[in-house]
């Protein structure tokens, strides 16, 4: 019977081929949108290396202050000395580290320019996140402390500075200044904004003052800094230790009057980014905007074929009142129409599979995001191609239904069909 | 073979009640060929179908071999349908793109069979209609005669006890016509009841008995 079921399936798409052709682009422009921006999130989120450690790790990445004169400061915008004093000073998580985002350095070596995302750090930095080094070993708290003028460079930096030779021991020549190769890493992806750039310097070799007494940084690029925990139930604790200190806050510059934010997960950040309020991140909020967003996006397609389906049926009542007449009860003929659906749908899962491997690979191969490395996540493509095919039984179950109503002897009525 | 007793059967709009059949009590026998005559909406066509269990009566009891069939499931009589009936249409019903022989497969899909079993019996059928070179042919390369003689030939693949032909030559010219009737009076000889609606008097009178409708009433 599945055979049969199947043989009239592939009959009645290639029966209809520009309603097969919108369907089928339909299912799999949709799943393919869903797993590449899946494999985006991936890419950025998730804990791969350097951020191996990342279900250990909080952050301060985002801030929100009001000033005296009732204004608003949004971002990473506190300085250096107040993360060193209300941060550093923690005593439950394992590592801190405070580090500047990177900042674009232009460098002309052999008469040609180059443009290197640059990053300050200390020497914990090299402790919470996990560099693949291919050569040389990272800067330490001694070399930081002792303004050492060190650097480490990524890969890419190394073949077009160097050329690709080995170049520990080596010197470059930046901002006017000329560090030595302490080591070289694998490349890091644009998009794991926290470790990112091209070259990692001591955060001590930075022109600005950074013992500047401030609680808002005005200076480009601005600071923040990693929380290692024990382990990950340590978060609760460090979160209230923080808050214990955030409330210690002497506003000295007499511009900040109010701070909010700071300690928490890379995903509490982006719910507060984008759902969250003023005062507190809302992840359940964003795992919900993200589902719903995720569900409505799957639905068109779901629509459309329950569109094409209802159609199709009243093209196809001769056909269905043919059945009926010789023996086809209402249930097997809606498990035809749904052995339909579902094998649209799989086929549109195959294809937007085939089109996701490509468009990930032309994206990868491109320079859009530097050092992009995209893969499929085979969970949320397994997920979505799951919804897909419920949504696939699901498109076939009402135009099914209204099938199974209709008369045998009022679909044969009436001339040749 | 079949028992109608007091058949009533009224088509129910939001304004108008039709009456399509009243009182209609009727008993064919095993192996007789009956015609049901009567001009145009007289419930000819609405009589066949609820004696093929397509349409059900509003009043009144259908019987087939004794077995009342007011309170069989949908899947029931659809597996009714499968074993004791074949219809045969004015207008064919065949389905186009499948080959003349998937056509006449169709009611052995639904049951217990391997396709080589449904090859088999579907060609067999074939052969008894006269169409063995036509099988991989599909219905729009064949002629009205042609294909109702596939619509036969599919009625018979299952081996039906029981033929409902709804105007089976009302599509055709005269001497198609007369293929397709001596198609059915062979079946006929051969052990199959046959219920045949046409408003052709010349084609009804050659068979064993007439029944007239008109206003949806038993007239004689």
């Amino acid at each position: 019977m599945i055979r049969n079921y199947f043989k009239i399936a592939i009959k009645v798409l290639l029966r209809h081929k520009l309603f097969t052709f919108i369907s089928l682009f339909g299912i799999s422009f949709t799943l393919l949108v869903l797993v590449v921006l899946s494999s985006f999130i991936d890419h950025a989120i998730s804990p791969n290396p350097p951020e191996k450690k990342q279900r250990r790790i909080l952050s301060t990445t985002y801030y929100k202050m009001r000033t005296k004169s009732g204004g608003t400061i949004a971002g990473p915008m506190v300085s250096y000395y107040f993360l060193d004093k209300y941060v550093r000073s923690m005593e439950i998580p394992e590592a801190i580290s405070i580090s500047s985002f990177h900042s674009n350095v232009i460098v002309y070596h052999q008469k040609q320019k180059f443009t290197f995302a640059c990053k300050y750090c200390d020497g914990n930095f090299w402790d919470i996140m996990d560099f693949n080094f291919i050569e040389g070993k990272p800067f330490t708290q001694t070399d930081v402390a002792n303004m050492r003028p060190v650097a480490i460079i990524s890969r890419d930096t190394r073949n077009l500075y160097f050329q690709g030779r080995e170049t520990v021991g080596e010197s470059m020549d930046l901002n006017g200044k000329t560090f030595r190769i302490a080591g070289v890493v694998e490349n890091v992806s644009l998009l794991r904004i926290l470790p990112y750039a091209d070259v990692w310097l001591p955060i001590t070799q930075m022109k600005a003052d950074l013992n500047k007494q401030s609680i808002s940084n005005d200076t480009f690029p601005g600071f923040f800094a990693l929380l290692l925990a024990r382990q990950r139930s340590d978060f609760p604790q460090i979160k209230a230790e923080y808050r214990q200190h955030l409330g210690e806050v002497e506003f000295l510059d007499d511009r900040v009057v109010e701070i909010h934010g700071g300690v928490e997960t890379y995903f509490e950040t982006l719910s507060r980014l984008f759902v969250g309020g003023f005062e507190q991140s809302n992840r359940s909020g964003l795992v919900i905007a993200v589902f719903i967003l995720m569900l409505l996006f799957m639905l068109l397609p779901a629509i459309n074929l329950v569109n094409i389906n209802i159609s199709r049926i009243y093209e196809r009542s001769a056909e269905i009142g043919i059945r009926k007449a010789f023996g086809a009860s209402s249930a097997t003929l809606i498990n035809q129409f749904i052995t339909e659906n579902v094998i649209i749908t799989a086929i549109g899962g195959f294809l937007s599979l085939i089109l996701a491997l490509i468009v990930l690979r032309i994206l990868n191969q491109s320079d859009i995001i530097p050092h992009l490395q995209l893969r499929i996540n085979w969970r949320i493509f397994a997920v979505s191609l799951f919804v897909t095919l419920v949504f696939g039984v699901f498109s076939g179950v009402i135009p099914a239904y209204r099938m199974a109503r209709m008369q045998a002897a009022e679909t044969l009525r009436g001339g040749e069909k | 073979m079949i028992t109608l007793n007091n058949i009533d059967k009224v088509y129910r709009t939001e304004k108008i009640e039709t009456l399509a059949l009243k009182d209609i009590n009727l008993e064919i026998p095993k192996g007789e060929f009956l015609s049901i005559m009567g001009p145009s909406g007289c419930g000819k066509s609405t009589l066949l179908n609820i004696m093929g269990l397509l349409d059900l009566p509003t009043k009144g009891a259908v019987e087939i071999e004794g077995q009342a069939i007011g309170h069989l499931s949908d899947k029931k009589l659809a597996h009714l349908r499968n074993q004791k009936i074949g219809f045969v249409f004015q207008s064919f019903h065949l389905i186009h793109d499948l080959s003349v022989v998937d056509n006449v497969e169709i009611p052995l899909l639904y049951r217990r069979l391997s396709g080589s079993q449904r090859r088999k019996r579907a060609l067999a059928a074939l052969e008894r209609v006269g169409l063995s070179a036509r099988t991989r042919h599909f219905p729009s390369q064949l002629s009205g005669g042609q294909r109702q003689r596939v619509a036969i030939a599919r009625a018979i693949a299952c081996s039906p006890e029981v033929i409902l032909a709804d105007e089976p030559t009302g599509n055709l010219d005269s001497n198609m016509g007369q293929e397709i009737i001596d198609i059915l009076m062979q079946l006929n000889r051969e052990g199959s009841t046959i219920v045949m609606v046409t408003h052709d008097e010349r084609i009804a009178r050659q068979t064993a008995r007439i029944v007239r409708l008109f206003d949806g009433s038993q007239v004689y």
